[in-house]
Order: C-alpha cells, then sequence, then structure tokens
C-alpha cells in the first residue's frame, strides 16, 4: 500500500500516532516536548477523531505531577491514556510511574529527552530525564529518526496493551523532537491493524467500576509486600518478546523491519559501539563510510533499552567482536559507568559462562545536545583500536581537567555526494525560519528528494539570530548534526557579516546569497575584509539582492522570507524555476490563504518582484580590499573571564571552550551583559533637554534599563565629551544641580517604548518629545563615548533620594541592565525597579521562565553591581519550587541573624556595650539606617579578627546577616498561580519575611502561550483555541485572605507611582508579601512599543483593579485595603480588542466571543464591585501590642 | 389612511424613514426592533477599505510576530483552521439580516482607492443586500491634487462598482464640491442609481491636556439638516437618481420637510441613538398624523412639492435668498 510522505517533525510525528490511538491526552507544557501536546490539541479542537472514531480529550494541567495522576486516574478507569513530556517534568511524573507499572498499566509516554537540570538548565537533548525513571518499572524505548517516532510510536502501544508493561518512548530532545524530515506517515489503517481491540477491551475490563468493584492501592506490611511485589515478574520476563513479536507484526503491515537490538556494520566486525536515539543515526552513517573503506566496524543500536533483554543483545552482537564501545547520553556522577555500559556489562558477565567476554569500554557523548558527528564515531572507534583505550571517557569535548576526552579530526567527513547542503542566517523576525520549513516541505513533497531541516535558534528574545541547517538529497538522510559544510549559504542580514564567520563552513566553490542593503556596486567594499578573503579564496559564487528594497515595494515590511525563499530556489536549481515558483506560491496560499488574502497578494507580489533584483557578483578584478575587520565579541577592556569565556560563548566558539575554564559549580559572575554589545537597534532615543520635565518616565518603563536618568554637580562636567547634554536639574531639592538622561546606544534595542510614554512635547512642533528616535548608526560612536562619560559621573547618595516616588527610585542605579529579554517586554520594567530600590541587598529566587531565561541564561548576566561591589545575588532552582527555594533563603538569614544576636551577647564583653546595642537594636527602615549599619558590622568584623577566638571567627562569618537584607521570590504566572501556586500558598502563609513578585504575562510566554489559571475568560491561548471559558483565577484576593500578608497589584503603565509605592511597602512590611504586575507580553499579540496603552486599558477597564492591601493599617485600625485605580470608566472591549488574543476569537468563533466577552465585563463590574465593598468595611479597633 | 409608501433605489418602501449606516445597525437583534419599530429599510454601517485590508493584511502579522524566534517559544498562539476576516462577518451579517428581517438590507462599503476591497461590492451583493450604499470621501491633503482629478476619481470608483454589481448603486456623498449639480449629474451618469445626501464628517478636536488630536461622535443638528433641505431642492428634477436626505433628521416634521423638497427617503441616526429605535414609531405616526390633518394623500404626492423647481421663487434657494436673510433685521445678531 502506498503510504502518503508527510515533512514533519519529531514531535509531531509522535503526536500523530498517538492522538489516533489513545482516547485521554493529560498534559503540562515544557520544552520540548510542548508541541506534542499542542497538535494534540489543535486537532482535537478541529474535532479530528482516533481510530475509534471518538475526538480524545486532551487537558492541561496544573504540573507534570498533577498531568501523571490524570494520566494514572484515566488509566485506571480503562481510558487509553498518554502525556508528552520531558526533563524535570518527567521527574515529576515518576512517583505516578511506579504505581503505574506496579499496577501493570498500559501505556506510552513520549518523552523527547532533554537535560535535567544540575549545575545549570538547558532546554537541550540527552537522556538523563529518561534514565532517571529506569526503576520505575517503566519499559524504555529508544527512537533514533523521524521515522521510527512515528513507527514505535505505534508499536510500543501495541506491545504495552499486551505486555501489560508500560514504556516511556523517547526521542532526543532539541534534536529529533525538532528535526523536520521527509517521512512515510503511517494511516489509520496500519493502527486499526497493529492495535488489537481485544486487548482495548481488556484494558477496560481491568478498569474500576461501581458495577464490578475492586479496590487498588492498599498499604501493605512487611508480612506480604515483598511478595506481592514480585508477582510481576512473568511479564517483565515476557515483554521482551512480545515487543518483538510486535516489531515482526510491524515489518509485515508496513514493510519495516526493528529488533529489540539492530546491528549495523561489517559481519565480521571487532570493534562495535553500541548507543541509541539520534546518536546511532550518526553512528550508522559513519560505521557505513568506515566499513566501505574496510574497517571491521560495527554499531548496535538499541531500541528497547528496559526491559533489557540479555539474550537479544548478545544475539545482536557478531561472534567476531573484541571490543565494544558503550556510549551513554547521560551522566551518572559517582557510578561505576553509565547504565548502557553497566547493563552490557552485566549481560556479558551472565552469558560469560558459555565462553569469553568481549571487553567494553564506557564514554559519554552529546549531553544537552552537544554534537556528536561522525568524526567523533570515527575516534570513538580509534580509541578502541587502541591497546589500552580510554575507558569512561567522554568524546565531543575538551576535557582538560582529568583528561577523560577523545579527540577527533573535524574534517572527517561521510556525507555522502549528491546531498545539497545549505545554511541560512536570519533574524527571528524575519521569517527565514517559516519560508525554510516551507522550503523543505516543497522539496520534499515534490521530488523523489529526501529532505532534513534543523533550526538553531538564540537564547535572546530581542534581535534573536536563527540559523537554519537544510539538507536534500536521493539517499535517506542520517546525519543528525549540524552543517559544517554547507554548498549554499544565505546571508539574510548584511550586519550579520561583522558578527558571525558564516563561510568558515563554505565548501570551495559554495554558493553565497547575501540580502545587502546597499547598491549592488558598493556592497563589495561595504563588507568586512575577511568575509571578501574567503569568497576569493574558496571562489563562492556571489549572489546579492536588496531584499527590504522588494519587500518594501510589496508591502512586506521586515519580512523578507519570500524573497530569500524565492532567491534559493531560482540559485539552487533544485526544481526548474517556474515550477519552484508555483510551488512558493502554493505554500504561501496555503499558509496564509486563511488569514487574508491581502497578505497572500502580498507574498506572491515579493515572490515575482524577486528575480528582478537578484545579481550574480562577478569575482573577476575583485580584491580583499576592504579595512573593515570583524570587532572581537567584547571590549578588550572585559575581565578576563568575560574575554575568554563568556566572549568566546558570543562569537558562537562555546563549543571549543575547555572544561578547565569553567567554574566547577555553575557559579558564574553578575553584570557581565554591560560587555555584550549587541547594537540590534536601529533607531535609538534622543534627548532633548529643553522639552525634557526630567520626570523619569521613560528610564522606569525602559525593559532594558538603557536609558537613564542621573543629577549631578556641575563640576562632574568637566571633561565631558563635546556632544554630551546636560541641563539644569529641575525640582527645589535638586536646585543647582545637573541633569542629564543618557541613552545606552549599544545595548537599546529601539523598542521606543520610552518615546511613547514620554510626557513631555516640544511646544513648537507637537509632534517632538523630550525623547525622538532617530536612527542609531550614526549616534553609535558619540553616543558610545557619551554614555561611557555619563556611567563615571557618581550617582546622588542612596539617603538623599526619595526612593519611594518615580523619579526618586529611577535616580538609584538599575542593577538589572541589558537583559536578552523581548524588545519592549513588559516584565523586566519592575525587575529593574526591585534592583533599583532593593538590589543592593537582594537575594532572589527565580521560578524558570521568561524571567529566568533572561536574568540567567548564557552567555552574559543581566544583574549587575553597584560601585561598591554590591547587588543581587540571584539563583534559579526548579519551575515548581520557587517559593519554597527563596523561603530557605530566608530561613537562613534569620538563623543567622539570630545567632550572631547570640554571639554578640556571648562576646559582648570583648565587642563593647555600645556596638553591641547600636548593632542588635539598629533601625534599618531607611537607607541611612542600613549604611549605617554596614558600617557598624563592618567595625564588628574588625573587632572579631582582633578577639581572634573561634567564636568570633564564627560571628564574622555570619556577621553580614545583622545588615537588612530583601528577599525576592520572582516568577511568572505559570509557576504562581499554577505549578507553584501549593509552596507560594504555604510561604505566603509561614509569616515570614519575604517578598513575592508576580511577573503576570497570563500566560505561559517562555513556552509559547499556553493556557495559565492567569489567563482571562474570553482570551485564546494554546490549550483554549476557543477563548478560555473560565475567569482568571484571583491570586491577590486569595493571598488578602491570610490577613497578614502584604498584597499589592500594580501596573506600571496605569500608575507608575503606585507601583513604587507598592514595591516599598511590600519590603518594608516585615512579613510575607505579594506584588501582582501587569506585565504586557509579545504572547498578548500586541504592538510592544505601545504595550503600556493596554496595561493602561486593563486598569481603566476594571480587568485589572490597582490596590494595595496592607496589613500595617489594619493595625493602625484603619481598612488595610486601599483602591489606587477608579471604577471601570472604559468597555472591557476597548481593552479587550487591542490584542490579538481577543480579537482573533471574534475571527474565528464571533458569537463565543461575544459570549465570553460579555461575561468578562461582568466579571470586571463584579470584582471593582467586591472590592469596594472590602476596601469599605469597618475595621476592628486598633489592638494594643500585648493583645497580639 | 395617507399613502406614506415610497420608491427608492427601485425598491418598494412602507414608509419614507430608512435607518442610516450606524454602530446601532451592527447587530441583528437592533435590526429586528427597527422592523418592528416601522422603519422601511436599514443601511448597515460601513465596512471600511481600511478595516478590510488591515484585517487581511495584520492578522497574520498579529499571530506571527516574535514567532520561530526563541527556540521555546516557536508560536504564541494555536494554529486555528479559519478565520472570519472584517468582510467576511459583515457578509454573514448581511445573510442572517435578510433570514432575520423582511425590510430590504442596503449594504454600505465605505473608502476611496480602487484596489482589492471593492470585490466586497460583489459579495455584498452574493450575501443578498437589496442595494448597495458606496461611501466615498477622503480630506484631499495634497495641494498638487486639483478638484478635477478628485472628481474624477470618484466617478471612476462609481464606474467601476456598477459594472460589478446589478443591485442599485446609491453614493453617499460630502458637500465639499465646487458643483455639487455637477458632480451628482456625473456620478447617475456613471451609474448611481441614487444620491444620500449627505455624509458627516466627525470634525477632530484638540485635548490641551494631552496636545493630541481626538475625534469624537458629535451629533448632528438642525442646522446640517438645512443644508441638506437646500442641496435636495436644488438636485430635485435635475438628476437621473432618487435623492435621499440624511443627516440633522429627527422628528417628523423633518421627514416630511425632506419629502417635500424632493427626497425620496429621509435616514436618520442620531434620533435612533438619543430617543431609542422605538421613537421611529413616532415619527412615522407622526408623518401621517401631518398629512391627515393637511390632507396629503400620498407622500409621492408630496414628493420634490418644495423643490427649486417647484416653488414660486427659484431664487429663495440661490444667492438672492442670501441677501434676503442678511437684510432681514435679527433680534440677536444686530446689523449695525
Amino acid at each position: 500500500m502506498k503510504r502518503p510522505t508527510v515533512t514533519i517533525d519529531g514531535n509531531e510525528a509522535a503526536a500523530h500516532v498517538a492522538h489516533r490511538i489513545n482516547e485521554v491526552c493529560a498534559i503540562y507544557p515544557i520544552t520540548p516536548s510542548s508541541n506534542m501536546g499542542e497538535h494534540a490539541d489543535e486537532w482535537s479542537a478541529r474535532g479530528q477523531r482516533n481510530i475509534w472514531g471518538t475526538v480524545p480529550t486532551v487537558v492541561e494541567m496544573q504540573s507534570e505531577g498533577g498531568a501523571s495522576g490524570a494520566v494514572h486516574g484515566a488509566l485506571q478507569t480503562g481510558a487509553l491514556t498518554t502525556t508528552f513530556t520531558a526533563s524535570q517534568g518527567l521527574l515529576l511524573m515518576i512517583p505516578n510511574m511506579f504505581k503505574i507499572a506496579g499496577e501493570l498499566t498500559s501505556t506510552v509516554f513520549h518523552v523527547s529527552a532533554r537535560t535535567v537540570a544540575t549545575h545549570a538548565l538547558s532546554i537541550f537533548g540527552d537522556h538523563s530525564d529518561v534514565m532517571a525513571t529506569r526503576s520505575t518499572g517503566f519499559g524504555l524505548w529508544a527512537s533514533g529518526s523521524i521515522q521510527e517516532i512515528m513507527d514505535f510510536a505505534l508499536i510500543s502501544q501495541a506491545a504495552s496493551l499486551e505486555a501489560r508493561v508500560p514504556f516511556v518512548h523517547f526521542f532526543d530532545g532539541f534534536r529529533s523532537s525538532h528535526e523536520v524530515q521527509k517521512i512515510e506517515a503511517l494511516t489509520d489503517d496500519d493502527m486499526r491493524a497493529m492495535i488489537d481491540d481485544e486487548l482495548v477491551r481488556a484494558h477496560r475490563a481491568r478498569a474500576m467500576t461501581p458495577d464490578h468493584p475492586v479496590l487498588r492501592g492498599t498499604a501493605q506490611n512487611p508480612d506480604v509486600f515483598f511478595q506481592c511485589r514480585e508477582t510481576i515478574n512473568p511479564f517483565y520476563l515476557a515483554a521482551p518478546g512480545i515487543v518483538q513479536r510486535a516489531m515482526d507484526r510491524f515489518a509485515k503491515i508496513v514493510g519495516r523491519q526493528y529488533h529489540l537490538f539492530d546491528y549495523v556494520g561489517h559481519p565480521e566486525a571487532e570493534r562495535v559501539i553500541v548507543l541509541m536515539g539520534t546518536g546511532a543515526e550518526v553512528a550508522h552513517e559513519a560505521v557505513e563510510h568506515m566499513v566501505k573503506r574496510g574497517e571491521k566496524v560495527g554499531l548496535i543500536k538499541v531500541r528497547l533499552f528496559r526491559p533489557f533483554s540479555v539474550g537479544a543483545f548478545v544475539g545482536a552482537l557478531p561472534k567476531t567482536t573484541k571490543i565494544i564501545g558503550a556510549l551513554d547520553r547521560t551522566k551518572e556522577p559517582g557510578s561505576a559507568g553509565e547504565p548502557l555500559y553497566q547493563d552490557i556489562i552485566t549481560a556479558l558477565a551472565e552469558t560469560q559462562l558459555n565462553g569469553s567476554a568481549p571487553r567494553v569500554v564506557s564514554g559519554r557523548y552529546g549531553l544537552s545536545s552537544k554534537e556528536f558527528t561522525p568524526a567523533m564515531v570515527k575516534s570513538v572507534f580509534d580509541n578502541l583500536a587502541q591497546s589500552t583505550p580510554k575507558n569512561h571517557f567522554t568524546v565531543g569535548i575538551h576535557e582538560d581537567v582529568t583528561n577523560s576526552s577523545l579527540e577527533w579530526d573535524p574534517t572527517f567527513d561521510t556525507e555522502g555526494e549528491g546531498v545539497v547542503r545549505s545554511m541560512f542566517y536570519g533574524l527571528g523576525a524575519d521569517g527565514t525560519v517559516g519560508a525554510n520549513k516551507n522550503s523543505i516541505k516543497i522539496i520534499g513533497e515534490t521530488t523523489d528528494n529526501f529532505a532534513q531541516g534543523y533550526f538553531v535558534y538564540d537564547s535572546k528574545k530581542a534581535g534573536s539570530i536563527t540559523v537554519s541547517h537544510l539538507r536534500f538529497g536521493p539517499n535517506p538522510i542520517r546525519s543528525s548534526y549540524l552543517i559544517n559544510q554547507a554548498n549554499f549559504i544565505g546571508c539574510h542580514q548584511f550586519v550579520f557579516l561583522e558578527k558571525y564567520d558564516m563561510l568558515r563552513n563554505a565548501v570551495p566553490g559554495a554558493v553565497f546569497l547575501l540580502n545587502s542593503p546597499h547598491p549592488l556596486e558598493e556592497t563589495w567594499d561595504k563588507m568586512p575584509r575577511r568575509v571578501q578573503e574567503q569568497i576569493l579564496e574558496k571562489r563562492l559564487k556571489f549572489y546579492v539582492i536588496d531584499a527590504y528594497e522588494v519587500a518594501k515595494a510589496t508591502g512586506m515590511g521586515a519580512r523578507i522570507n519570500t524573497i530569500m525563499q524565492t532567491c534559493f530556489f531560482a540559485i539552487s536549481g533544485i526544481l526548474p524555476r517556474d515550477e519552484a515558483i508555483a510551488k512558493i506560491k502554493d505554500a504561501i496560499q496555503k499558509t496564509y490563504g486563511a488569514k487574508g488574502e491581502e497578505i497572500v497578494r502580498k507574498n506572491f507580489a515579493a515572490v515575482d518582484g524577486t528575480l528582478a533584483n537578484l545579481h550574480e557578483v562577478s569575482l573577476e578584478g575583485l580584491t580583499a580590499s576592504s579595512d573593515i575587520e570583524m570587532p572581537p565579541p567584547v571590549s578588550p577592556q572585559a575581565p578576563a573571564f568575560v574575554r575568554e569565556v563568556l566572549g568566546e560563548i558570543i562569537a558562537g566558539r562555546g563549543d571549543d571552550i575547555p572544561v578547565s575554564r569553567f567554574p566547577v559549580d555553575g557559579t558564574f559572575p553578575t553584570a557581565t551583559c554591560r560587555w555584550e554589545k549587541r547594537n540590534i537597534a536601529l533607531e535609538i532615543p534622543v534627548w532633548d533637554p529643553d522639552v525634557c520635565i526630567q520626570c523619569a518616565k521613560c528610564s522606569i518603563v525602559c525593559p532594558h534599563a538603557a536609558i537613564r536618568l542621573k543629577i549631578f554637580d556641575e563640576s562632574a562636567l568637566a571633561g565631558a565629551p563635546p556632544t554630551f547634554r546636560a541641563t539644569d536639574a529641575r525640582g527645589r531639592e535638586f536646585a543647582g544641580k545637573k541633569a542629564a538622561l543618557q541613552v545606552a546606544p549599544e545595548d537599546c534595542t529601539g523598542c521606543g517604548v520610552c518615546v511613547h510614554i514620554c510626557p513631555a512635547k516640544n511646544k513648537q512642533e507637537t509632534r517632538l518629545k523630550a525623547i525622538n528616535m532617530a536612527p542609531q548608526l550614526p549616534l553609535r560612536e558619540p553616543e558610545r563615548e557619551n554614555w561611557e562619560f555619563f556611567l563615571q559621573i557618581p550617582d546622588l547618595p542612596r539617603s538623599e533620594l526619595k526612593i519611594n516616588t518615580v523619579k526618586g527610585s529611577q535616580l538609584c542605579q538599575p542593577l538589572f541592565e541589558f537583559s536578552g529579554a523581548c524588545s519592549g517586554c513588559g516584565e523586566t520594567p519592575y525587575v529593574m525597579l526591585l534592583t533599583q530600590l532593593f538590589g543592593d541587598r537582594a537575594i532572589i529566587s527565580n521560578a524558570t521562565g521568561c524571567s529566568s531565561i533572561y536574568g540567567g541564561n548564557l552567555p552574559t548576566t543581566p544583574y549587575a553591581q553597584n560601585s561598591e561591589g554590591r547587588g543581587p545575588t540571584w539563583s534559579n532552582s526548579l519551575f515548581e519550587d520557587n517559593a519554597e527555594f527563596g523561603m530557605g533563603f530566608r530561613l537562613t538569614l534569620d538563623k543567622q541573624a539570630e545567632h550572631a544576636a547570640e554571639l554578640i551577647e556571648a562576646l559582648r564583653a570583648e565587642i563593647g556595650d555600645a556596638l553591641a546595642d547600636a548593632i542588635l537594636g539598629a533601625d534599618q527602615s531607611t537607607e541611612g539606617g542600613i549604611a549605617e549599619q554596614r558600617g557598624r558590622v563592618a567595625q564588628l568584623r574588625a573587632k572579631c579578627e582582633s578577639i581572634g577566638s573561634p567564636e568570633a571567627k564564627n560571628l564574622a562569618s555570619i556577621a553580614d546577616s545583622l545588615v537588612k537584607k530583601s528577599v525576592w521570590i520572582v516568577g511568572g504566572d505559570g509557576w504562581a498561580y499554577d505549578i507553584g501556586y501549593g509552596g507560594l500558598d504555604h510561604v505566603l502563609a509561614s509569616g515570614r519575611d519575604v517578598n513575592v513578585l508576580v511577573l503576570d504575562t497570563e500566560v505561559y510566554s517562555n513556552t509559547g502561550g499556553q493556557c495559565s489559571k492567569a489567563t482571562p475568560r474570553g482570551a485564546v491561548a494554546k490549550f483554549a483555541a476557543a477563548g478560555r471559558p473560565a475567569a482568571k483565577k484571583d491570586l491577590g484576593l486569595m493571598a488578602m485572605t491570610y490577613g497578614n500578608v502584604y498584597v499589592a497589584q500594580v501596573a506600571l503603565g496605569s500608575n507608575d507611582a503606585q507601583t513604587v509605592k507598592a514595591f516599598v511597602e511590600a519590603e518594608a512590611w516585615p512579613g510575607p508579601s505579594i506584588i501582582v504586575a501587569y506585565c504586557h507580553c509579545i504572547a498578548h499579540g500586541i504592538n510592544m512599543t505601545t504595550g503600556l496603552d493596554t496595561q493602561r486599558a486593563a486598569v481603566q477597564s476594571g480587568h485589572w483593579p490597582l490596590y494595595r492591601f496592607n496589613p500595617a493599617l489594619a493595625h493602625q485600625g484603619k481598612s488595610p485595603l486601599t483602591l489606587d485605580s477608579k471604577a471601570p470608566s472604559i468597555p472591557y472591549r476597548d481593552y479587550a480588542y487591542m490584542q490579538t488574543r481577543f480579537k482573533m476569537l471574534t475571527k474565528s468563533k464571533p458569537e463565543r466571543a461575544k459570549r465570553l466577552l460579555e461575561e468578562a465585563s461582568a466579571d470586571a463590574a463584579a470584582r471593582w464591585r467586591l472590592y469596594e465593598h472590602l476596601a469599605a468595611m469597618p475595621v476592628a479597633p486598633a489592638q494594643e501590642e500585648s493583645d497580639a | 389612511m395617507p399613502d406614506l409608501k415610497t420608491e427608492y433605489l427601485g425598491l418598494s418602501l412602507k414608509n419614507p424613514l430608512v435607518a442610516s449606516s450606524s454602530p446601532l445597525t451592527e447587530d441583528v437583534g437592533a435590526l429586528r426592533r427597527m422592523e418592528d419599530a416601522g422603519l422601511a429599510a436599514v443601511v448597515l454601517h460601513s465596512l471600511f477599505e481600511e478595516q478590510i485590508s488591515a484585517e487581511r493584511g495584520t492578522l497574520e502579522q498579529d499571530l506571527a510576530k516574535g514567532t520561530e524566534s526563541f527556540a521555546e517559544a516557536l508560536s504564541y498562539f494555536p494554529e486555528l483552521d479559519e478565520y472570519v476576516l472584517g468582510g467576511e462577518e459583515y457578509l454573514e451579517l448581511i445573510r442572517a439580516a435578510k433570514e432575520s428581517v423582511g425590510i430590504p438590507i442596503i449594504g454600505s462599503l465605505n473608502g476611496t482607492t480602487r484596489g482589492g476591497w471593492l470585490d466586497y461590492a460583489k459579495m455584498i451583493e452574493d450575501a443578498g443586500a437589496d442595494a448597495l450604499e458606496l461611501n466615498i470621501y477622503r480630506i484631499p491633503t495634497d495641494p498638487n491634487r486639483s478638484g478635477a482629478d478628485v472628481e474624477q476619481g470618484y466617478v471612476d470608483l462609481v464606474k467601476s462598482v456598477r459594472g460589478a454589481i446589478k443591485i442599485p448603486l446609491a453614493i453617499k456623498l460630502g458637500l465639499h464640491f465646487s458643483s455639487i449639480p455637477n458632480m451628482a449629474k456625473r456620478l447617475a451618469e456613471a451609474g448611481a442609481n441614487g444620491l444620500v445626501l449627505f455624509n458627516r464628517f466627525y470634525q477632530p478636536d484638540i485635548d490641551l491636556e494631552s496636545l493630541e488630536v481626538v475625534s469624537n461622535l458629535v451629533p448632528s443638528t438642525r442646522q446640517e439638516l438645512r443644508q441638506r433641505l437646500h442641496w435636495i431642492a436644488v438636485l430635485c428634477g435635475r438628476v437621473e437618481a432618487d435623492l435621499a436626505l440624511t443627516g440633522g433628521v429627527r422628528t417628523s416634521e423633518d421627514v416630511i420637510k425632506a419629502m417635500m423638497v424632493g427626497a425620496r427617503v429621509a435616514m436618520t441616526t442620531c434620533g435612533l441613538l438619543e430617543r431609542g429605535i422605538g421613537h421611529a414609531t413616532e415619527v412615522i405616526s407622526g408623518i401621517s398624523a401631518w398629512m391627515e390633518e393637511n390632507e396629503y394623500d400620498s407622500v409621492q404626492q408630496m414628493q420634490g412639492s418644495m423643490s427649486q423647481r417647484s416653488v414660486a421663487d427659484p431664487a429663495s434657494y440661490e444667492r438672492a435668498n442670501y441677501l434676503k436673510v442678511l437684510r432681514t433685521p435679527h433680534p440677536e445678531f444686530p446689523l449695525a
């Protein structure tokens, strides 16, 4: 039977099957598995049925723990049930996995295997998560290619139903989960043939039902537990055989034959490596190449790792095997060896009775998606050929501490002839990846070629670069590694020429396509010399187009994707030109058709306008004459670690950094973003001192701390650069001083939020404000110098500032700057404000999410330090435990302060009463008080040193805890409302002095817009495609019920003064505090420049009332609740329909949109009435202290 | 009972009161209430050129914002199969209106350029509209563009729409033409079956606090009614098109005056917005009562009876009338 071919990624391949052969999916989003659940949800939303004719139910839970509980329950009541997860998510499922397996329940969990966070989080792939589930009783089943993912998703389910052993079906996260390949799609008939309905009915027959009641989940005692646990043995013994029979049945139906262990290579191989996942595909390519060259090497691909079939493994090994290399994609510190190695050793030891076993050595590769190439495979074989091969080696890194690593020859190339290898460097915003995904589909589905695409993204969210790797060829492509020998390189952004050495990947004679904004004849001279040299040395075919001009002429704006795609097809000749253009247009129609004809028409025009503007540049007579050099990634003035480690990462050479250069425990310096000059803004704000009223609103809303106000004595202007601007400071308290507003030209992202919020207008020309956007390039040099000068101007002493005002807060140095957040981010201004107010004594616990990514993703760190070297100290533990982690900080600080006080009392005689009393009785409620206490603690430390006793030394080591510290627990709504709510609730109830900042974007932003319980009614999000039907959870109100928790709801865009006040009050309240901050977000589908307008409208519409609930007021006999905004004054729709998340429902389900909008309006009105009532409630008379 | 029937754009209407294009006509429920209140026809709210172009162009842009840039968030919204874009929503309203009410439904398109949006004229016809009102007006701001050029643009637009549809076509005009009669004649020749006089433009205001230009809805005034009565009186019998009066109509007297100067229908919005849809019932019964009292048999009898061509002193609609007014002493504005 001819099956359709599809060009899809691994996540879709898994979901394609899982959705069709299950009835219930309970999931929770986690990278890189989220897409599987999202596909399933979209398909169910469209009414796509499973093979039994019913639409599977897809539910999003509050955590993976919750998802696995729901899966367990659904299985127990007889539904065919699955889930999709990875990494920490899989770990949260472990308790239920023990239960599910212990109860012999048939199910398959599809896992895009991802690194488990250790010294650092990583979203990339290895097997540390699945290996952590080895003892649960789940079988572990590995897929290597996209085709295998689809095939094994089906075979594993069929086998699980028969064996009653549940399986984790895993594949490599951020390799095969996201690699696009042309594969054969399994049909519903295939699935019906593989899944035995008798077994499905047997599964249902085992379900709990009051009609045939049973009891599961007993508690057992030592007398019987052990025996009961051993009852399952026959099932595990039978499972490998059942799996093999399912594989055999699949082969008969579909034609692809798999085995528990598949051998590839020389029939008389002496050196054999064993591995699983995509690494096995790479090894397959390398082994074939080496065998052709006459080497006796082989490979065993592990399909079913657990239950491990000793017999099948030994049977798969060639009898000639002398040495085995066991390659694990995980690390188990302190073990005798990684899991696969240990199982192989055991297997061979158990069969040694029958003869001598081959030697086995162990190696680790590919942690966190580290590249694993045929060259590395070869180095493993070379190691096996040594008389004393390295054991417990690593490959793919330079491990120069214990010298475990193998060297490899990067020029070793196994890719066959006829493979077109293309790389495209684009910006996220220019649509390059989308167009390349279309190109793969076009080629995959139009020609007989096999096709593969893989996409590398930035860890920055603003100005992010993407690199697309596309392969096409007549043979199946097993090259699950990045292209480094390209015969087509497209540079879609001219500025990349100075930043990335793209052409090092070009083979001689390759094509180089450049999008140049310069006239054709000037382009060559505008290129860096290194690029010119490579073009000439490698005799590249050089093509130039001004894609922006074509885009502008055809109304495409910054989207140059279809233009560059047309160029690729025109030059590469993969398809006849006319056919290619017709196919591109088909793809455009398919992609955009539903979203309106206008966008289709513009794309068509762009395609048609491309070829006339595409020019081949003759190299005749050209020389490498440019004086433009590629600048170093960071300033030569940067500290050595920044230059030698972080700078290398910035330059894209992180893979080359040896182990010895890294910290051993994941500790990195702060204040390093300042060295990474990204220069991504096309325009930056320029200050007009004559118009400026020095309100500092621009500064407080800047998401990147790139525009700052300083007030200083005139003397500080000595030596100012000629273009540095300053003016008389405004305000009585600053009389006689000067003021300057300065932009960091190379750190600004050009979002324009500051200009949008600026309230001061030029009286002659009202279109001009006190700051106005102007092109960055001409300003870069002078403003760089001005910025450097500005930085060295001393700040006013904090004790002289009214930090509870907008202007006062903005005269404090931001200790969070230049993060990689989205341009115009709605979260980061709050984080910056936190650091301005309390950063020099802040300790921050950060939930995983956007704020942990822009806060802590390498290479550089936005948390900064003041001139005294003080600044926020920051850590991310997990997603779910953030509140508890932060509370741990407070427990330490309180304990140490208590113990320090005890030691002071013990050493009072030596320390002296005056100092001891001053320290113990210090008032630290003001900036001045804190500064004085720091002075006293310094004296105390000096005293301790002179005392010299062990007690004094102990006191010195904890003396800093006597200076007030500010504990902040920061995270998004996904954490606070969903996965971390239980912990948050407990921490708020603890009475401890912690401050919680909830950056509420009302959606899971970091993982791509999944619905949370903060998502408002009527908003569209993933898992709420028809608009969220339920009202947003009122987190603030829930916190208020404790009575002793300070609660504030703020929106900077509506009332910045209230925001500042709330931060200051929250920090001052000596118990738990929570601030829920409205954050506009790119996931709302808004113009980020005007995001603050949506904040204002949120408040005006009653969606987001501003308030402060201060328990301190209750102690004074006043109402603790102060409403800081007015009753709703604009219709809810005026707020909602500023945003695509609401508006798109009116385009997809107009009637439902109308109903949900009415309900949401009613929610807002009801909430306001409730708050008004609460604020007006009479308060019990103030109680005497002694009553408390 | 006097006969209130009238003919407009070839449609037989039970009386001359028509609901003009306004936000009130966006909802099928409101359309039903209009029919119940006795309104003879409804002009739906306008589908704007900008709305069509923007929605066609920006939805994809809005949905694509930030996508394919960051590994963990390759998209931010679920992929939906179908979107009902601005234009389609409008067509759906026409279909629903035609199923729900028996009175004629007149679609309304608003724009000035020739482009893809004009396809909607045909789609409005296909959706079942009984006629189309094309609203063409834009403030000319380019000093190099002549009045003749602007006018020719309008004529060309009318021709292209006329060529695309078979249902009757009315053109809603602004009053800023050097020669309204000439413009009216040219539009009629280009294929307009009716002329709706006049369009109202929401003039911008200035917010002194924010120094921003703001626009808001200002209700029509009786002064505006007079302008319209004046020009319909002038055009009546001079152009081959049905005339409709819109702007400032609130009472039965206003409708009667409109009929007398030559309008086939009088359109109202502000009256309904201010006093509710039920007000239409009072207006219609008021017309009837006045006609009975003054012994008019039919609306058609009155139509044009006070047009420039029918009055005893045609100069009263020209400059002579202006002089007369100025020379009449007025207590509030003493000439001295």
